[in-house]
């Protein structure tokens, strides 16, 4: 229910609340009334249509950078 | 962006491997409860319930699933609209329409004439369909917890602005913190830990989790749904409780804020307000509902329709969903459970939706019994 998955904006209508997204190839309608200042190119999670949140690149750097340690630990 | 990490083999055997040394220290046998249906199905989808028991890790599945929490007296109060009203449209996503009540359920019901069940996936869709429709009364059906709330909210304000005065919405809104802490009071379950629901989290943030470490001393860790997510989701919690210093730990930090999403608590700050909800096998529960404020009456089905979701309809017998909701009970432990209830003859919300505990259970380790939890 709670299911929710991360897509990227390709284009806003000129209203800004709403637009379309790219989801692995497939343009999709979403509703951005609930992100501020939203723009092309941001990730954002979509649920039911509605972007919930948007991605915070250095934060999933960083969560990324903590998992490829502990994959070449186990390398090691 | 890539997700190949968070589903890399190394990655999560480490992880694993962490965890196992953690819980080994710790001073007691480890249960977590996943709060989030979603979590639910991930952890079994991808073999995490099994890996993580070896690793001394038993994961308890808790009150998640917003289907299977809304009493019957909400489904059958929608049965009743579209099979009394004509000229109706009734809208909601697909799981809701297969809870089976005592008058059957949305799929099987007969609506009345010129009327309809239709499902969405979006309450957007609704909206559209009600002004595609302008002759007809269309009402949404809208279930969920603080993740999907804001965007009913949105439709409904917007629908409101529009003056569409045949659309409007019937609430089964629910918030997560009260039934953790009905949980915790009742003291039915031994619990060392949460992980706290990701999408939940990025709407209401941290701070409403804070009282599980306050008030009651334990650890909790909102967590993401790749496998590695969940996993760090995990360790953060054993290390919280290696360091005895239970707190909320973010370990979902590219999507969830600590604040939340301000935008989104605004809007459902503005048009809804709690209630004492009734829970499927919870009870009812201080503040654990949102329903519309009464300003917002033009778009509320209850005031509409004069609908009053009846508080004594039970469950069908021998169905322990409400058990399984309070993590007491490991579905295989039900008597009905893959002998009478499956699938494709759900006997309660449990089997029907697609984050429901015994569905879950049914999809990935199949009818069979499973070990007996030691509790």
């Amino acid at each position: 229910m709670c299911l929710a998955i991360p897509v990227r904006v390709v284009g806003i209508d000129p209203s800004g609340d709403t637009g379309k997204v790219d989801y692995l190839g497939t343009k999709m309608g979403a509703n951005f009334a609930l992100i501020k200042d939203i723009r092309v190119g941001d990730w954002v999670i979509v649920h039911a249509g509605f972007a919930i949140s948007r991605l915070d690149e250095k934060e999933a750097r960083e969560t990324l950078t903590m998992l490829r340690e502990v994959q070449n630990a186990g390398e090691a | 962006m890539t997700t190949d990490l968070f589903h890399d083999r190394r990655v999560t055997a480490g992880l694993l491997a962490e965890i196992a040394v953690l819980a080994r220290k710790a001073p007691s046998p480890i249960r977590l409860m996943e709060v989030c249906g979603t979590h639910t199905m991930a952890i079994h989808r991808h073999g995490l319930k099994v890996l993580l028991r070896e690793a001394g890790v038993e994961m308890i599945s808790g009150p998640g699933c917003p289907v299977c929490i809304t009493p019957d007296g909400f489904h059958e109060a929608a049965i009743r609209l579209v099979t009394e009203r004509e000229n109706f449209v009734l809208t909601t996503f697909g799981d809701m329409t297969r809870i089976p009540t005592r008058l059957g359920s949305l799929q099987t019901a007969v609506p009345a004439r010129n009327s309809a069940v239709k499902i969405v996936y979006s309450p957007a869709e609704a909206l559209d369909l009600a002004r595609l429709n302008p002759s007809k009364d269309v009402v949404f059906f809208g279930v969920g917890f603080e993740t999907t709330i804001p965007a009913i909210t949105v439709t409904a304000t917007q629908a409101l602005a529009e003056k569409r005065s045949r659309f409007s919405v019937l609430t089964a809104f629910w918030t997560i913190p009260p039934p953790l802490r009905a949980i915790l009071t009742s003291g039915e379950i031994r619990i060392s830990g949460f992980l706290y629901p990701g999408h939940v989290s990025a709407v209401i943030g941290l701070e409403p989790y804070d009282f599980v470490a306050r008030e009651f001393g334990l650890p909790g860790a909102v967590t993401g749904f790749e496998p590695a997510d969940i996993l760090l989701g995990v360790r953060s919690v054993l290390e919280q409780i290696r360091d005895g210093r239970p707190r909320v730990e973010n370990a979902y930090a590219r999507v969830v804020r600590a604040e939340g999403n301000p935008a989104a608590r605004a809007v459902m700050e503005k048009e809804l307000e709690p209630y004492d909800a009734l829970w499927r096998g919870l009870g009812r529960i201080p503040g654990s509902g949102l329903r519309f404020k009464p300003h917002a009456a033009p778009i509320d089905a209850a005031v509409r329709y004069g609908l009053r979701p009846a508080e004594d309809a039970s469950d069908a017998p021998g169905c322990r969903c409400g058990e399984v909701l309070r993590g007491v009970l490991d579905p295989p432990q039900c008597a009905l459970f893959g002998r009478i209830c499956t699938p494709d003859h759900p006997r309660g919300p449990c089997m029907v939706s697609l984050e429901g505990s015994c569905l879950v259970h049914h999809k990935y380790r199949g009818p069979g019994p499973s070990s007996k939890r030691k509790s």
